[in-house]
């Protein structure tokens, strides 16, 4: 079992689909496809749509708070989309929706950052 | 059900071989018959200790080695994760939340919190230099169970 990394870039924002399994293992890639594609696409916003995610431990929590960090940095936003019941008790135990808002699909998230922006 | 059933595994320090181990012990628990999210939160303790013996045990060394035993007593699995590396100094401060003494390997130091919400018994034993073990319990409620 492993994870795809599936990225498309519209307008401004970079959504990032994870499909498989997200661990200490594959956060790597994550890590390295997200930062380049954040550099290169000179993307201001993330959604991250996590509708195949089917597993993921701390080392994702780890991974996308990076992500947020670097986003942050450079005045740009992260959300959420399409999260499954274990993904979401990990967001919710670790505090992560205080700062990741969370969106019910795609759409929805896509909104919300061209409303912001 | 009266005798315990057991299980034992021993493997690499290695990356590749997480997956391995939380989907071994999902294939030993499911003759329990557990619910998605039971089977959901068995695989993820794992993961974070099996991740821990690696990162944090043996420094991503591969020549360590993981041990997982697993037993069923009735509706209840038990599992010790162990390795013999490098042990923990403060236990105390290793398990609050948010702790981590590797940040730049971009640690969330929510491992051990996770542990301790996703089963029902969490115990560590660790000593400097002399690895570390930890002990969880879940009790099963089962499918079977929801609809009696
Ligand atoms: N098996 C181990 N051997 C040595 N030290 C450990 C072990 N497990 C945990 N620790 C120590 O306890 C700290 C907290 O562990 P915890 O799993 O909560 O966080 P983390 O592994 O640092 O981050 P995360 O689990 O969120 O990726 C670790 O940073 C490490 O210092
Ligand atoms: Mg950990």
């Amino acid at each position: 079992m492993s994870l795809q990394v599936e990225l498309e870039h519209y307008r401004d924002v970079l959504i990032v689909r994870l499909k498989g399994e997200l661990d200490h293992h594959t956060a790597d890639i994550v890590r390295f496809k997200m930062e380049e594609a954040i550099l290169r696409g000179n993307s201001a916003h993330v959604i991250l749509s996590l509708k195949d995610l089917l597993f993921m431990d701390s080392s994702g929590l780890g991974v996308i708070l990076g992500r947020y960090k670097q986003l942050k940095a450079r005045d740009g936003k992260m959300v959420v989309c399409d999260v499954n019941p274990g993904v979401y008790r990990l967001f919710e135990l670790s505090g992560l929706f205080k700062i990741l808002p969370i969106h019910e699909n795609e759409r929805s998230a896509l909104t919300s950052l061209e409303v912001v922006s | 059900m009266s005798a315990s059933n057991e299980m034992r595994l021993a493997f690499s320090a290695r990356s590749e071989n997480e997956a391995f181990a939380r989907i071994t012990v999902a294939a030993f628990v499911s003759q329990l018959d557990p619910t998605m999210e039971e089977l959901n939160d068995l695989k993820t303790v794992v993961s974070e200790a099996v991740t821990n013996a690696i990162i944090h045990g043996y420094d991503s060394d591969p020549a360590g080695m993981v041990t997982i035993e697993a037993s069923i007593v009735g509706d209840t699995v038990s599992l010790v994760i162990k390795d013999s590396g490098n042990g923990i100094e403060d236990l105390e401060l290793a398990r609050q939340p948010l702790f981590t003494s590797k940040p730049e390997l971009e640690r969330s130091g929510m491992g051990f919190t996770i542990m301790e919400n996703f089963m029902d018994g969490f115990e560590v034993i660790s000593e400097p230099g002399n690895g570390t073990s930890i002990a969880m319990t879940k009790r099963i409620e089962s499918k079977k169970a929801l609809f009696n």
